[in-house]
């Protein structure tokens, strides 16, 4: 059950930078005879079907690689698109061919386009923490803290360079933020984080309001 | 009219609803599901004592939504933003038809908007034309997720988007609102992406672009166009119930939009029926920015919520605005940003 919870909790919702586990939306997890059965819901009916299924996927996928699971059954439930996803989930078929004339590529891009947002708003919430301006300093001059943690981790995602030498200041596409550029960047990475935080706020609440029972906090 | 301290405010709700939800107009799972979801927005962003049933909210009677908008409301005019969903409902969930019924019978209280979909090719520009006669349009409502056979959306973008766009222009229906929704076409993109408004606004600088739900949940992604765009606002709808729920991302959110926007491109909603304006325009006047907020963000001053409560959609919809209800100051114009949002370099 650890060990599921565990895999389950590499699992994030894209668009909010949350694991799954946390938002409350693995309504069930269990294995049994190496069998993993894992069951997810989110906060509405009609939330967006390309997140829903990358969630599904990466479950589907975390699940399979831990090695006292020998078969696999993630599946979603309440959702509109939920029997595209799951039979295409389960059959491999990539998003495209889960739905056939509606897309017409995988969710590379777009799961790039929230990681990119994702590293904007850690980047706030570290340079908010900061006693003095971040212009100029390294990575080796940010104290350590959960929240350079958490950057690290998402530029390590984004193929950002994460060497001691490397400036705080990078955009998300890795490019040097210039010091006449920061004030304006860096408000609006304030941005990103407000608009993120908040849509995690707001979809835990309809989570709650759709399932009172649902754990998560 | 809504008073409060000695000032009075003229209430424009910039966006209300005349629907059917009820289970006889489902016409499948999608729209049972597409009410439910409404109904979970309504109960889990209201306040207790504003919280009604289920079958309350399937359908409001005429008695009801004159009462909750006009008699205890404060609202001055409202306007109808239709949302089509045929198919999802057996006559439509809200048509242009539907509410223009109404407001003929209360022609003082209710403005009608109507609505297009590019993908209705050559025969839709004919009925827009119609429609626009018939109810005099000087403003559409466009849901970029609306499901249409096997499309489930579209872009501004689009093509045929271009054409009908063009003909807002020829047939003089000024106010274009945007409302984005989960899904589009192609599905493997962001359907939430404001990205097309973008490209609109700058080609059709005579038409304004009123940005539903101030872009949520891409926030960030609406205030960085509307900053660049002037003829781009931002319909509070959705966001303002926040103010009950989560004052303080009620206080992030309407901070961020004066930062990037100004003061003169935001309007009042309520989303009526999924919220009520009483509440809603009471807590507003009320509502400040929390004091370690400020400085972070500016404080709102009684002329930013008369501005934004109704003389902002009042000069976009040329809503008369008796003299004692307007600024003593005429209002800024828009097109620059008046607090402290900065220019973008190109």
């Amino acid at each position: 059950m650890s060990a599921l919870w565990d895999a389950l909790g590499t699992v994030m919702d894209p668009e909010l930078d949350q694991p799954v586990t946390e938002l409350g939306f693995v309504s069930e997890a269990v294995v049994v005879d190496g069998h993993a059965r894992v069951r997810l819901r989110l906060p509405t009916y009609f939330c967006a079907p390309n997140f829903a299924y990358l969630m599904v996927a990466d479950a589907h996928e975390a699940v399979s690689a831990l090695p006292s699971v020998t078969s696999v059954d993630v599946r979603l439930a309440d959702h509109f698109a939920a029997e595209e996803i799951n039979a295409g989930v389960a059959a491999s078929a990539g998003f495209a061919g889960s739905f056939p004339g509606e897309a017409v590529a995988e969710l590379d891009e777009l799961r790039l386009v929230f990681q990119r947002k994702a590293y904007l708003a850690s980047l706030d919430r570290l340079c908010v923490r900061l006693p003095g301006s971040p212009v100029g300093l390294t990575l080796a001059d940010v104290p350590a803290s959960p929240a350079l943690v958490s950057l690290m981790r998402r530029r390590a995602a984004l193929g950002l360079p994460c060497s001691s030498e490397s400036p705080l200041l990078l955009d998300e596409r890795g490019v040097p933020i210039t010091a006449e550029e920061a004030p304006l960047r860096l408000r609006f990475a304030r941005s990103v984080r407000v608009s993120i935080e908040g849509n995690a706020g707001f979809c835990r609440g309809l989570l709650h309001t759709r399932y009172p029972q649902a754990v998560g906090n | 009219m809504y008073e409060k301290d000695g000032q009075k405010y003229f209430v424009v709700d910039s966006h209300i609803h005349f629907w059917d939800g009820r289970p006889s107009n489902q016409a499948n799972r999608y729209g049972e599901g597409f009410i439910n979801c409404f109904y979970d927005y309504h109960r889990n962003l209201s306040p207790e004592s504003e919280v009604w049933t289920l079958e309350e909210f399937w359908q409001q009677s005429e008695e009801r939504i004159l009462h909750d908008l006009f008699e205890v409301g404060y609202v001055d005019k409202a306007i109808f933003q239709p949302t089509y969903l045929t198919d999802f409902y057996v006559n439509g969930f809200n048509t242009t038809e539907q509410d223009g019924a109404l407001a003929e019978k209360h022609p003082d209280r209710f403005i009608v908007n109507g609505s297009w979909d590019p993908r209705d090719g050559e025969a839709g520009l004919d009925k827009l034309e119609a429609l626009s006669q018939r109810w005099n349009l000087r403003g559409v409502k466009l849901y970029t997720a609306e499901w249409k056979g096997d499309s489930k959306g579209w872009k501004l973008t689009d093509p045929w988007s271009y054409r009908y766009l063009e003909k807002c222009q020829e047939l003089g229906i000024r106010n274009v609102h945007i409302h984005k929704g989960p899904t589009i076409y192609p599905l493997n993109r962001d359907a939430f992406d404001v990205a097309d408004v973008d490209d609109v606004a700058s080609a059709f600088p005579s038409l304004n672009f009123i940005v539903e739900h101030v872009g949520l949940p891409r926030l960030e992604d609406f205030c960085w166009i509307a900053t660049q765009e002037p003829n781009v606002y931002g319909g509070l709808a959705v966001a303002l119930p926040f103010i009950h729920s989560r004052p303080r991302y009620f206080a992030q959110i309407i901070g961020e939009l004066l930062y990037w926007l100004d003061e003169n491109r935001i309007t009042f909603a309520s989303d009526y029926a999924i919220w009520t304006p009483k509440w809603l325009i009471e807590r507003f006047v009320d509502f400040q920015i929390p004091a370690d907020m400020i400085g972070e963000y500016a404080p709102l001053t009684v002329e930013i919520k008369k501005k934004i409560l109704g003389l902002n959609a009042a000069k976009l919809y040329d809503i008369e605005v008796p003299p004692e209800l307007a600024l003593s100051s005429a209002p800024v114009d828009s097109g620059e940003a008046v607090g402290s949002a900065p220019k973008v370099p190109a």
